[in-house]
């Protein structure tokens, strides 16, 4: 059994092993520290001057991080809580993003941002959020997310080879749970990994009455009630969760779902559900029979004390109520 | 009154600049001038940012610099450009957007990247990146030079940048164009303190260089540039220098008086007035190379980008 942050880990030092020219940058993830999360532990002792704790400085490390991947390195840059990613608004956007079609050429930056994110863990409204939605829209930027059924390794190797910037969240739970294995969730769910998209099924189901798209973070809350939905419902629920949140990839067996969900941590409004039902509309205009349900976490700061906490983010019981309400 | 700068005069009785380098002066003087020319005519669209009366400063540079170095550039970039590569026909299609073009039109005036040479339009964007390149050249006796002016101080990610470079050691340059306005606000309006003190919390050595004379600069500043490349740390370098157009097109808010000041330190009438015959030599032949060029560019079908 390997935990989400072991798997990470472990790709990276796999990474650093196989490329000379991988650098890692961020703050405190220098042993024996080794990451406020611990993904990058071991890194710096085995690597030397390519791991580099750096000052408090979130938008010169993605700046620095850029200006290694145009000077012909890879750059991998933790943002200590994705929360300090706006910080790097301006490198992102318009250095690293608009560099790479702003010259008139594709100039590559081979640039991953890795941001923990996402909250359920009591640390209040400025370590809690799940920013994905401020970073969508925005040519030449990426924005993916860790799942416990990708491969972290396959991930990165797939980021680093687009030669374009990438956010890759993490969400902070998930770093706690296990990787699934051998297409296997539990004693009901299967799945499978196809395109960068991963599908869990009800084993010998036929159509689902609903597909639910969720990111890597809402996986275990969406599947919770997924469970309850076919115990105490008698509703069959599919999960679509794509490692790639932007642009979006193709989304396999929509057509055949009786119902589409959206759900996100992020704060209502604007979010990626909205870009995720944009996309689909159009091409499922035909066979859907009522619009795509939006389930997001309240417009609301993120209370630090967990019983306010619970209210805001998204938990089993509000997809399930969204579910229902939506197929009555 | 926005000269901060105590009255300093460059020797009216310095030699005569090498020829290579008038050339390359008054190739950037008309080039910027011809730009402003192909404005006033509804030629050019969007803006430009002309780097009259500073085209010493990236001349002087230019034979310090070697060419695996990285340079990066800022809004008020031409004269470093065609410093480093002398294309005035590929950066003038580049901000005509024709045939021909650097980066196909796409990046303009503020936004060129042709071999290690990169200019980009937000301030201070540009340090963090160069500390970047510059964590490559350790070591390698090449360096990274990033041209920022004084208003670039505003923004915190120099401090950020100047940080890590000195932390980290890196061959960086940083070249302050310290022309004593940033648009329009005068730097005593906008800076506490000064670009020495603030090199000087960071332990990074400062050097302030009020010449506008070629080969004075050089003296200065070649062993400076030489530690550098050696010992592989950060310097900064202070121009004090004068902007005699406007900050873009004509959004000079200064007095006359003000602008005049700004005239006396120009170098293009003391040269004039000092060696007027090779002065007007290559003062003709590069007004008139810039006036082809022009020529020339304008008839030339719209640049094509492929869009991705």
């Amino acid at each position: 059994m390997t935990r989400v942050s072991e798997h990470l880990n472990r790709a990276l030092h796999d990474l650093l092993a196989a490329d000379p020219g991988v650098h890692v940058l961020g703050e405190d993830i220098t042993d024996p520290y080794g990451g406020a999360f611990k993904v990058t532990r071991g890194l710096s002792g085995r690597f030397g001057d390519r791991v580099r704790s750096t000052p408090l400085s979130e938008g010169a490390i993605v700046g620095v991080g850029a200006g290694l991947a145009l000077a012909g390195r890879k750059a991998i840059v933790e943002i200590m809580f994705a929360d300090f990613a706006t910080l790097a608004f301006d490198q992102l956007v318009n250095f690293a993003a608009a560099s790479t079609s702003m010259y008139g050429r594709p100039v590559p930056i081979p640039l991953v941002v890795r941001c923990p994110s996402g909250g359920n863990r009591g640390y209040g409204p400025t370590h809690s959020q799940s920013p994905q939605k401020h970073f969508l829209g925005v040519p030449g930027l990426h924005v993916f997310e860790m799942s416990p059924f990708h491969d972290a390794g396959r991930l990165l190797e797939t980021m680093l080879g687009l030669g374009r910037p990438c956010l890759l969240f993490e969400d902070k739970v998930l770093y706690t749970r296990r990787m699934y294995e051998d297409g296997v969730v539990d004693d009901l769910f299967r799945y499978e990994v196809t395109g960068g998209v991963a599908r869990v099924f009800l084993e010998g189901a036929a159509e689902p009455d609903c597909t639910l798209i969720v990111h890597g973070g809402m996986v275990h809350r969406a599947l919770a009630a997924v469970r309850d939905l076919l115990l105490e419902e008698d509703v069959v629920c599919e999960l679509l969760v794509p490692s790639q949140l932007y642009p979006l990839p193709d989304l396999p067996g929509l057509e055949r779902a009786g119902h589409v969900c959206v759900v996100e941590d992020g704060s209502e409004g604007g979010g990626w559900g909205a870009e995720v039902a944009r996309v689909l509309h159009p091409r499922l205009w035909s066979t859907l029979r009522r619009p795509i349900t939006l389930v997001a976490s309240a417009p609301s700061v993120i209370p630090a004390a967990p019983h306010l906490e619970r209210e805001v983010l998204v938990q089993p019981g509000h997809i399930r109520h969204a579910i229902m309400e939506a197929l009555s | 009154m926005i000269d901060t700068f105590p009255p300093f005069a460059s020797p009216r009785s310095a030699p005569p600049p090498a020829e290579e380098d008038l050339q390359l002066l008054l190739l950037i003087r008309h080039f910027e001038l011809t730009l402003l020319r192909l404005f006033e005519a509804g030629q050019l669209s969007g803006t430009t940012h002309t780097c009259l009366g500073q085209e010493y400063i990236p001349v002087a540079l230019k034979a310090l610099l070697e060419s695996d170095d990285f340079v990066f550039s800022n809004h008020r970039g031409h004269g470093h450009f065609l410093a480093r590569h002398t294309d005035p026909h590929g950066l003038l299609a580049e901000i005509m957007g024709r045939e021909g073009a650097l980066c196909s039109g796409v990046g303009g005036s503020q936004h060129i990247y042709h071999r290690r040479f990169l200019s980009t339009g937000v301030q201070g964007e540009s340090l963090p990146v160069a500390v970047g390149t510059a964590l490559t050249l350790k070591g390698t006796g090449a360096l990274t030079c990033v041209y920022i002016g004084d208003g670039t101080w505003g923004e915190g990610s120099v401090y950020e940048a100047l940080n890590m470079a000195r932390l980290w050691r890196v061959p960086l340059l940083v070249v302050v164009e310290h022309n004593g306005i940033a648009q329009s606000t005068p730097t005593t309006a906008q800076m506490a303190g000064t670009v020495a003190g603030r090199a000087a919390a960071f332990g990074i050595p400062h050097h302030r260089t009020v010449s506008t004379e070629i080969a004075e600069i050089r003296a200065e500043l070649a062993p400076l540039v030489a530690e550098v490349r050696r010992a592989s740390v950060p310097l900064v370098v202070e121009f004090a220098t004068h902007r005699i157009g406007p900050h873009s097109k004509g959004d000079d808010t200064r007095t006359p008086e003000e602008i005049a000041l700004a005239a006396d330190h120009d170098w293009y009438t003391r040269y004039a007035g000092l060696f007027p015959e090779a002065f007007g030599r290559l003062d003709r032949e590069m007004r008139e190379l810039v006036e082809r060029a022009a020529a020339e560019v304008s008839a030339r079908p719209p640049s094509v980008w492929e869009r991705p």
